[in-house]
């Protein structure tokens, strides 16, 4: 079997695994989705959303709760993964250190993505904006991507701190600015429009494309003993 | 049958390896200090000189913009501290030679420190210069997520202590943080609907007087060299701190 | 496959077309230092050991055991020096060494939300084995958990989950095993497994590390012994020269002399 072919198997059996513990044990992926209604629901009341504000603020208020929700739930799970010794059950096997970043990515995805199921119809309905399209859709595949990728490589580094819970938060928040500004001017304009608007979906692929690769290839060193 | 063998280890023979010694860089090393200190000195002195008296008063901004001469050095080189960050962070993954992190360690220090000033000098300029403390500008805002980002760096370095773990921990960030800031500039400059622009020589025109780009230059020699004499002295600290550490380890742990 | 043996048939390590030679030395570790923080676990160690040898690894607590184990696992690399297992670096060759080696460490090293059965076939599945369930099946029932097969493994005693982890170590039949405390919390009929264990490996011509507290039990399944004190090796030998006393009077010093 081709080392390809190896990597592909073990990547889908770790993903399986992974998800497999999830739905068995922490159900943290509810708990973020809660989260996140919660924040959709607390940025409607801060900052009096009518109908005419809508457009330019609300955006911001979808990614902002994802953002969020991402940074305490991802930190959460891989806390739970990285317990002494841990990460230990994954590293005696001669496995890629890229691909356990990739399942793990994957699952984080999965997370994220029904954590997005909940928040984003919720979203269009708090805040009545008719934006429920395939575009919106890519978008939000390609935010998450960015989100994700950054918390899965720095929950790794957090989880060996002293303060992990704020630390996560700390690291994660600087780096994604450009995933943050990208995301809610593309949701944006899918409200409203602007003439000679920047390609922003451009901006977060080369955001994915970059950060997935160089977290893959450091990963390693980051989940090392 | 077999053999177990092992080799008997010979008393303080523990330490890790020495730097080889070259015997003619001996004065650079007992004097070197000195030299670049006393050049620091007599630099920011001329620097000052230059920044306030030989540097004619700006005819639009006032004398505000002499601000510039610390502002435009500081801010080159807190990039440049990061720069030296993100190679020595490389060095050290690839090499797992402590020295590499202390220097990558130090660097980020002055890098942040630099970065703060540049941060108070922008808002008084732009305060003054534009009426408000914060309008946005692309360049300061990406100074600014530049700024979280490497204290960010330094927390970490805080929080794990004095560790292998900790030291690698810092190294991806350092090479991370330093590939997002382009982009992080990029998305803002986007956001601002601008252009990437020149910096400060598109201020420059045929009519600016050469004195400008003498205590520039000035500036920027001397705090290039104010970097060069703080990067030894944090490099030195975080060696002999370790070193410290490392014998009272030894002493508290017996032999 | 024969349901008496604990070993699992024979998988061949094929990588780049080598299969591990008969000669090389089963263990070789050279010069290696590590520390955690800045003290120092283990200081300029150095010892060989040939194919087929059981050898216990024994020392007070704190004198670098787990460690060194953990080194030879590949969980972790030294600060300096090199290890090489079955003649592949451990460094540089990694994956032929975890292919090559076993460890079960202090705690089990399984997913508490997964059965046994799901668990050793999840590892199976990371190792590319082949014929997965049967071995599985056969290895719960050899290590007496096939009643509890189907248990998640969060729901065991600590007896029960080392028996779990014990198969996983030799899931994939490695030339090398490392046992860290593996007799520790153990019942009888556990240690007695053990012990069948450590023999099959010894006939089959397969190396076992072990590191134990119970001195008598280190010496007497072993061929050698390492001794290690404050994270140097301060003996090494033939188990059958190696007395008690000998061996009590060395940790009593380390006492002494550290903290």
């Amino acid at each position: 079997m081709s080392s390809l072919q190896t990597g592909w198997q073990q990547l889908w059996s770790i993903i399986g695994k992974d998800l497999r513990s999830e739905l068995r044990a922490r159900q943290v992926w509810a708990s973020m989705a809660l989260f996140s209604a919660l924040v959709l629901v607390v940025f409607y009341f801060a900052f009096d959303l009518r109908v005419e504000n809508n457009a330019a603020v609300a955006p911001g208020a979808l990614w902002i709760a994802f953002v969020f929700a991402s940074v305490l739930g991802l930190g959460r799970t891989f806390a739970a993964e990285q317990e002494h010794g841990r990460m230990d059950r994954l590293l005696l096997c001669p496995v890629d250190r890229q691909v356990i970043f990739l399942a793990k990515l994957t699952g984080n995805l999965v997370f994220l993505g029904l954590v997005e199921a909940v928040a984003v119809p919720l979203f269009a309905a708090i805040y009545n904006l008719p934006i429920l399209s395939g575009q919106l859709l890519v978008i939000v595949v390609l935010g998450t991507i960015g989100i994700a990728t950054m918390c899965t490589l720095f929950a790794a580094v957090a989880s060996t701190t002293k303060a992990r819970e704020i630390m996560l938060p700390l690291l994660v928040f600087p780096l994604l600015i450009p995933v943050v500004i990208g995301a809610v001017r593309a949701t944006q304009s899918l409200v409203a429009p602007i003439a000679n608007d920047p390609l922003w979906p451009g901006l977060l692929v080369a955001f994915d494309i970059i950060f997935v690769t160089l977290s893959a290839l450091f990963f390693q060193y980051v989940i090392e003993d | 049958m077999d053999t177990l063998t092992s080799q008997p280890v010979a008393p303080g023979n523990q330490s890790p390896p020495q730097p080889a010694n070259r015997a003619w860089l001996d004065p650079v090393r007992k004097y070197g200090e000195y030299v670049l200190g006393g050049a620091v000195a007599v630099g920011m002195m001329l620097s000052i000189w230059a920044a306030f008296v030989l540097a004619p008063t700006d005819a639009v901004q006032g004398d505000v913009q002499r601000i510039m001469y610390f502002h435009v050095p500081m801010a080159l080189l807190a990039f440049f501290a990061f720069f030296v960050v993100f190679v020595s962070s490389i060095i050290y993954l690839l090499r797992r030679d402590e020295r590499w992190d202390w220097l990558a360690r130090a660097s980020a220090e002055i890098g942040v420190v630099y970065t703060t000033m540049v941060l108070i000098c922008g808002s008084i300029w732009g305060k003054a210069y534009w009426g408000t403390w914060w309008d946005g500008e692309p360049i300061l805002t990406t100074t600014l997520i530049l700024w979280f980002i490497y204290v960010a760096y330094l927390l970490l370095r805080f929080y794990s202590g004095r560790t292998e773990n900790g030291a690698r921990n810092a190294a991806v960030l350092g090479i991370i943080g330093f590939v997002d800031v382009p982009i992080v500039h990029f998305a803002v400059t986007w956001w601002r609907g601008l252009h990437p622009t020149g910096y400060v020589l598109n201020g420059a025109t045929p009519d600016t007087p050469p004195a400008v780009f003498v205590a520039l230059m000035l500036a920027m020699a001397t705090f290039t060299l104010l970097y060069g004499f703080l990067l030894l002295q944090l490099y030195r600290l975080e060696r002999y701190t370790t070193e410290a550490e490392r014998l009272r380890v030894q002493v508290e742990y017996g032999e | 496959m024969n349901a008496e043996t604990l070993s699992a048939p024979a998988v061949p390590v094929e990588v780049d077309g080598r299969i591990p030679v008969e000669q090389a030395k089963a263990v070789v570790v050279t010069r290696v230092r590590k520390a955690y923080g800045l003290r120092p676990v283990l200081r300029d160690v150095s010892f060989e050991i040939a194919m087929g040898q059981c050898v216990a690894v024994l020392g007070p607590n704190g004198a670098g055991k787990t460690t060194l184990l953990r080194i030879l696992a590949t969980l972790t690399r030294p600060a300096q020096g090199s290890v090489s297992i079955a003649g592949y670096d451990a460094l540089h060759e990694a994956h032929t060494v975890r292919r090559l080696v076993g460890y079960v460490g202090h705690t089990p090293l399984l997913y508490d939300e997964l059965t046994a059965r799901e668990n050793l076939l999840f590892f199976a599945r990371m190792y590319g084995l082949p014929e997965a369930a049967t071995r599985v099946d056969a290895l719960l029932a050899r290590v007496g958990m096939h009643s509890r097969a189907n248990d998640r493994v969060g729901t065991f005693s600590r007896g029960q989950a080392q028996r779990v982890a014990l198969a996983r170590g030799i899931l994939h039949d490695p030339q090398v095993l490392l046992l860290d405390e593996p007799d520790t919390g153990l019942d009888e009929d556990a240690i007695t497994l053990l012990h069948e264990l450590v023999a099959e490996r010894k006939a089959a011509g397969q190396t076992t590390l072990l590191t134990t507290h119970a001195l008598e039990r280190g010496l007497l399944w072993s061929d050698m012994v390492v001794v290690l004190i404050n994270g140097r090796i301060s003996l090494t030998g033939a188990s059958a020269e190696v007395t008690l006393p000998e061996l009590r009077a060395l940790y009593a010093g380390a006492g002494r002399s550290g903290r």
